[in-house]
């Protein structure tokens, strides 16, 4: 136990309550550990605004959607009507459920933009794999989160969209129909799927979620912040002044509370122009045949899911039979490449000839569907590994060699064209081209062992880069 | 089963999304009205006399249309039946089940449908617009009646003895060796209550009201949204000097 602290008598009141609660839960501790002597770097750019928005974002959705529920109704034959009687009969209702709506699609702009600064600057390099690791949890949690709640409203792109995703599941050999059914509770998409999905999607996910917010965060501050250098500042060899504090890092509180209040007002500025002048975000924030009633007779001409997770559908999409020989093509590529250009020893190399020739005969023997479920999911999966997939000697892109831009620009705009793709009927041009960016998407990080370690990194200074403002 | 295989064919992009109703003429671009108290109030009346007849708008209440201007008197003396409150929703006077009976469909709720219909040919004010205009003679159809942004229509032109019957010309030519219609403009065949300018306007006002009616919202939101913008901007300028005085210690 710590030391119990006496005040003096002579203290003013706000101290002497302050004092009674230390001596009983560390609230200075904590205020201090995390806040005003939480050492930050001090050359955050543009990129380090999508941290603190996030949990703004996730803030702003708690709390609208705890007054949603005060009005909505989880049931088939009322959902659409309690939505509408929210929008039209609740005061500021529609103020209320365009927030969530929109803040649904903010998510995963601030998600993606900040997954993405941790990506160019190798956020995610030790000792801050498990900052990535739960980072990668929440985004897991933020897509199951987004799809459940999407079938609240109970339009037509909310049953199909539910239907089609739900389906994929029984693609599954053996348990596929057994484990559809059991997300679904019924044989279709139906009031028995709606009551679970609003079960998971306002307590259970979100409870998930929060937790992984808090281990992020402690993971965070327990191994400090990285920041656009790569340069780390409280190492055993960064200077450090009279008390032991980092020269190159400021106290979160009050440089970075005041900094991303700066950031909050120019997302609020976006966010509050959607909420005001374009709810629906031309269809793709509200989809147009959303409000439609959900009829379970009456499938839609195109199903596509909601944007943010078009690029991920769209690797979905791109894994057919023809594919499937691709596939199999790369996977006995990379045995070949494992048995005769490494120095394993014999039994592992006739291991991993082995394996690759059992997936092999695998992939011809399951429906390219269900492999077109093992992409999409790995496509999620596959960023966990990231921190140990970089064999880059520097950190952060400033001192990468420059073809390594090039690398991630192209791996952007893939993700794009990949997004872009999911939103469209299929064609066969785009099957085509969203094959091509799959097998990119998935060659980017299971060949960045090799690719990273290429070319001539530039020397990284031995403080961060900084002008004073 | 067969569901399952068919969403699955759809999820993968076997089946092609063929756009059946793509293929049909352009949308004409409805007038914004939805600021005219005017139209809206003819719009609403039309919507009561004739719309509600089949379909209802079961999200919306009477006591609503305080929004566009009329009182609680007026909306009771013009547009309820006696057995309705003033705070009840808008519900047909058919009976859903028959009406499937008659149209082969339950006619859709209209609440939202000026929100539901928008796609890539415009809002779905340029599809209600170009829809209650499009109505043509039709014999070879069970109600008489078809229309060209939807064809085979199962709704017969409720309107007809106001915009009179209609033909519409095509001109045939060739195209890639194949013979191809094209949508040249209308024939009069039998005159209606009103000219087709009046005709046109009338729609406008209903369009307007329904579009209105999908949000009735929507206009408090954007002056709301002004505010709120401006104050933001304000907001802005103060985080941004506040940070910038925190800053400047930092070398």
């Amino acid at each position: 136990m710590a030391e119990f602290k006496e005040i003096s008598p002579d203290a003013s009141a706000g101290e002497k309550l302050l004092n009674w609660v230390d001596n009983r839960f560390p609230a200075s501790k904590l205020y201090k550990e995390h806040l005003s002597e939480y050492y930050a770097p001090k050359n955050f750019n543009f990129w380090y605004f999508f941290g603190s928005l996030a949990l703004l974002v996730l803030v702003i959705q708690i709390v609208t959607g705890i007054f949603l529920v005060m009005h909505y109704k989880p049931d088939a034959n009322l959902a659409f009507g309690s939505v509408e009687y929210i929008m039209r009969d609740v005061p500021w209702g529609w103020l209320i459920r365009y927030m969530h709506s929109t803040g649904a699609s903010a998510f995963f702009i601030v998600v993606y933009m900040h997954m993405y600064r941790g990506l160019i600057y190798g956020s995610y390099r030790k000792p801050r794999e498990l900052v990535w690791v739960f980072g990668c949890a929440i985004f897991l949690c933020l897509m199951a989160e987004a799809f459940m709640g999407y079938l609240l409203p109970w339009g037509q792109m909310s049953y199909w969209g539910a239907q089609v995703i739900v389906n994929l599941f029984a693609a599954v050999p053996f348990v596929g129909p057994d484990l559809a059914l059991l997300i679904r509770g019924d044989y279709v998409v139906g009031d028995a799927t709606l009551n679970r999905f609003f079960s998971f999607h306002v307590i259970a996910v979100p409870l998930v979620l929060l937790g992984l917010v808090v281990a992020h965060i402690i993971a965070l501050h327990e191994v400090g912040s990285n920041n656009p250098d790569g340069v780390e500042i409280k190492g055993p060899n960064a200077p450090k002044d009279a008390n032991g504090h980092p020269l190159d890092g400021v106290p979160f509180h009050p440089y970075y509370t005041v900094h991303d209040i700066l950031g909050v007002s120019g997302f609020l500025l976006v966010f509050s122009a959607v909420i005001f002048f374009a709810p629906e975000f031309g269809g793709y924030f509200l989809e147009y045949n959303n409000f439609i009633p959900a009829d379970p007779l009456k499938t839609p001409l195109h199903i596509a899911p909601v944007w943010y997770f078009t690029p991920f559908y769209s690797m979905l999409r791109a894994i057919t039979s023809e594919m499937m020989y691709v596939l199999i093509a790369c996977v006995l590529a990379g045995a070949y490449f494992g048995a005769a250009k490494t120095n394993l020893p014999k039994v592992i190399k006739a291991g991993v000839v082995g394996a690759a020739v059992f997936v092999s005969l695998l992939m011809l023997s399951i429906d390219a569907k269900f492999w077109g479920v093992v992409v999409m999911g790995g496509a999620v999966v596959i960023l966990f590994f990231l921190p140990w997939l970089d064999n880059c000697a520097v950190k952060s892109i400033r001192y990468r060699p420059d073809w390594h831009k090039y690398m991630y620009g192209v791996f952007v705009v893939n993700f794009i064209v990949l997004a872009y793709l999911g939103v469209q009927p299929p064609s066969a041009i785009g099957e085509r081209v969203s094959q091509v960016g799959t097998l990119f998407y998935f060659g980017f990080f299971l060949l960045m062992p090799m690719w990273s370690q290429m070319g001539a990194t530039k020397p990284v200074p031995d403080r961060v880069t900084f002008t004073p403002h | 089963m067969k569901k399952i295989i068919l969403s699955l064919a759809l999820a993968l992009g076997v089946v092609a999304g063929a756009q059946a109703s793509g293929d049909t003429i352009a949308w004409d671009k409805a007038p914004n009205k939805t600021n005219d108290l005017g139209a809206l109030q003819n719009g609403a009346k039309i919507f009561v006399n004739h719309c509600l007849n089949c379909h209802s708008a079961a999200f919306m209440r009477y006591n609503r249309l305080k929004d566009i201007g009329l009182t609680e008197q007026q909306i009771k003396d013009n547009l309820l039946f006696t057995t309705e409150k003033v705070g009840d929703t808008m519900k047909a006077n058919i009976d859903p089940k028959q009406a499937k009976e008659w149209f082969g469909a339950t006619p859709p709720d209209l609440t939202v449908i000026a929100r539901s219909r928008a796609g890539h040919g415009g809002t779905g004010a340029d599809y209600l617009y170009t829809y209650m205009r499009t109505f043509y003679r039709d014999e070879a159809k069970a109600t008489g009646w078809n229309n060209l942004v939807f064809p085979n229509v199962g709704m017969p032109h409720v309107l007809w003895e106001l915009q009179g019957e209609r033909r519409p010309i095509y001109d045939t030519h060739e195209e890639h060796g194949h013979q191809v219609q094209t949508f040249k403009g209308w024939e009069q065949i039998k005159p209606g209550k009103m000219t087709a300018l009046e005709y046109d306007q009338a729609m406008g006002d209903l369009v307007g009201y329904l579009q209105w009616m999908a949000e009735p919202a929507q206009n408090t939101r954007v002056r709301i949204g002004v505010w709120v913008l401006l104050f933001l901007v304000g907001f802005m300028f103060i985080a941004w000097r506040l940070n910038a005085s925190f800053w400047k210690d930092i070398k």
